[in-house]
């Protein structure tokens, strides 16, 4: 395993005082080479649990659990120990890169900078090293020494890519990396992302709603709700056998192509968390919820292989979701 | 709101609820930061003083006292000067003046560098360039000699002096106010109101101004501590109003009437100490102020990255 989290959690002060507690308890692991998904509805704590895995949170914030790299714990001092790592061993593609660079500042000088930071490359090595990423994520290398907005917004999609393997990283952290590019350019994205972590032996965390993407992308996947995961297992288990009614929500609000299924909407929002919540956290919205679940708050359990789902009715075997 | 007794995950949502009010920008940074604390601190007495002058001051600062440049004593505080006149009465009275064309003047200056900064920022181009000329030709001049040249010609009367000081001090308004603009208005929301079918005026008005604003009053604050400063040195050098006491003029009797000779520091050194009082403590607000509106500081999650560890013991949640 190249990269474990283990029961992490991640509160923020809130101005009005009390705190949000905005991820409770995430638990994963990823092997080399491995395409991780990370889905939920928006404000779910996706976001939030990969800026952890990257120190990026704000003063605001707390942080609990383990993020182990390689066998080293980089949460256990903080910013002193994730810095190393960061962007280094640890990268990320933001949400919206495209519009992550520096306008006035050469594409070629903007992706150098990390390996100047990290001390990988400087001067002319850089230089090669830039052309060999852009070519790699497919922006002819002789674009290095154009500006931002000379680019379209695919080619400043590959070239935040470009800059996130610019130190090798073992692990790429995209967050949606896909939204706001046309249906085309989006494709391609997603299979450079793909390559990449073929190519590279890169273990790679993606978070999005979109769940085609996931499926097109990824071998594992975990449904996060209210800031903890809710059920996560492969790919093709969460789509066709999901243990979670959520999950199986989330699935069937998804329109399909060839329009025979009706779509469905989940109704209600997810609970506020500024206050601990007692029994399931999805209940109110819940199309199967039971006695059990107004008090009893369910943990995340194994329900089949290498599948693992939190909720009371896999306790209940006539009533397991079909 | 605070409560932290575990609830329902339907648990109403309290929407309806008014959000919590957000403190004004300048009253969280004097709250926020000690340096500006004691700025505001110290300015405010200061202000305190010189609205209740007539209350506080002991003797009539236009009657003679005693001796001519007596030296401090229980009755006499800060002695006398060299008409034989209470020390602090002038002081405390002379921080009205000196505090009155400092605030006059940078509120001169903001308003006049304010309105260029804006307009040129804004419209760009030909008026952009006309304006910025006229800003630069103003901070070629030599401030001193200007204020010399100008309070001869219109004479030496507290308005004018206030003018002066204000017309002399825009320059530097306008061209911070003028940057901030250039970013502000290639800003989405800006595009959109202009899309919207909004006005000049209203884009102005309704959303560069207010987004400025902050920045506008952290150099007025900043302005404060130059115009308490060059009224010190116009007064000092003979051309403030006659009529009126202020602390250059005060210095400036002291120095003319031989106070150094005589030993006679009281004389000299309060108003000196008043002055440099109340130009650090504007200086420590503005400065403040300005720190706290540096975009350096305000990336947010990607600069300050001092997010705290907690031990794993929150896992009872």
């Amino acid at each position: 395993m190249i990269l474990q989290v283990e029961d992490l959690h991640v509160w923020f002060d809130l101005e009005r005082g009390g705190e949000l507690h905005a991820v409770q308890g995430v638990t994963f692991e990823l092997a080399p080479g491995e395409r991780f998904g990370l889905v939920g509805e928006s404000g779910c704590g996706k976001t939030t649990t990969i800026l952890a895995l990257m120190g990026l949170l704000p003063a605001s914030a707390s942080v609990s659990g383990r993020v182990v790299l390689d066998g080293e714990n980089m949460l256990a001092q903080g910013e002193r120990t994730v810095a190393p790592h960061r962007w280094r061993d640890v990268a990320m593609v933001f949400q919206g890169a495209m519009n992550a660079f520096n306008p006035v500042k050469r594409i070629g000088e903007q992706i150098a900078e990390p390996m100047e930071l990290h001390g990988i490359a400087e001067g002319r090595a850089a230089h090669r090293r830039v052309a060999e990423l852009l070519e790699r994520v497919g922006i002819p290398a002789a674009r290095a020494d154009r500006f931002p907005h000379e680019f379209s917004g695919g080619m400043r999609q590959r070239a935040a890519i470009a800059m996130a393997l610019a130190c090798q990283p073992k692990v790429l952290l995209a967050d949606e990396p896909t939204t706001a590019l046309d249906v085309m350019v989006q494709a391609q994205i997603l299979e450079l992302l793909v390559a990449l972590a073929d190519d590279f032996g890169l273990a790679l965390v993606l978070v999005t709603h979109d769940l085609p993407i996931v499926a097109q992308v990824c071998d594992r996947a975990a449904v996060m709700y209210a800031g903890e995961i809710v059920e996560s297992g492969p790919v093709d288990a969460l789509f066709h056998a999901p243990r979670h009614p959520y999950t199986r929500l989330l699935f069937a609000a998804t329109p399909d192509l060839y329009g025979d299924a009706e779509v469905v909407s989940i109704p209600g929002a997810p609970p506020r968390l500024d206050r601990a919540i007692v029994g399931c956290p999805f209940r109110p919205r819940c199309d199967r919820a039971f006695g059990r679940c107004v008090d009893d708050r369910p943990a995340l359990k194994p329900v089949a292989a290498e599948q693992a789902a939190a909720c009371h009715l896999n306790d209940v075997p006539q009533e397991v979701p079909a | 709101m605070t409560s932290t007794a575990p609830i329902l995950a339907d648990e109403p949502q309290d929407l309806e609820a008014p959000p919590p009010r957000r403190r004004p920008f300048v009253w969280s940074v004097i709250r926020g930061q000690p340096q500006a604390t004691v700025g505001a601190v110290v300015l405010l007495a200061f202000v305190v003083v010189a609205v209740l002058a007539p209350v506080i001051a002991p003797y009539d600062p236009r009657e003679k006292a005693g001796d001519v440049f007596e030296a401090p004593s229980s009755e006499h505080w800060l002695g006398l000067d060299d008409g034989g006149f209470d020390m602090l009465s002038l002081m405390i009275h002379g921080a009205r003046v000196s505090l009155i064309v400092g605030f006059a003047a940078a509120l001169v200056a903001m308003l006049v560098g304010g309105t260029v900064g804006l307009i040129s920022g804004y419209f760009g181009g030909k008026t952009d360039i006309t304006l910025m000329r006229l800003t630069d030709y103003f901070i070629v001049i030599p401030d001193i000699p200007l204020m010399l040249v100008v309070a001869a010609i219109w004479g030496r009367s507290l308005t004018n002096i206030i003018l002066i000081i204000g017309l002399i001090y825009w320059t530097t308004t306008a061209r911070v106010i003028r940057s901030q603009v250039l970013s502000v208005r290639e800003r989405v929301y800006v595009q959109r109101t202009r899309a919207l079918g909004a006005g000049h005026w209203r884009i102005l008005s309704r959303h560069v101004l207010p987004q400025v604003a902050p920045l506008l009053v952290a150099i007025t604050v900043l302005t404060v501590a130059v115009a308490i400063f060059a009224e010190t040195a116009i007064a000092f050098l003979g051309l403030g109003d006659p009529t009126l006491i202020s602390w250059g003029k005060l210095i400036e009797n002291a120095f003319s009437r031989s106070a150094i000779s005589v030993d006679a520091w009281w004389a000299i050194v309060p108003p000196g100490l008043a002055v440099v009082a109340v130009v650090l403590a504007c200086t420590m607000i503005g400065r403040s102020l300005e720190d706290a509106l540096n975009p350096r500081l305000r990336v947010g999650h990607l600069s300050v990255r001092r997010f705290r560890v907690r031990e794993v013991e929150g896992k009872a949640l």
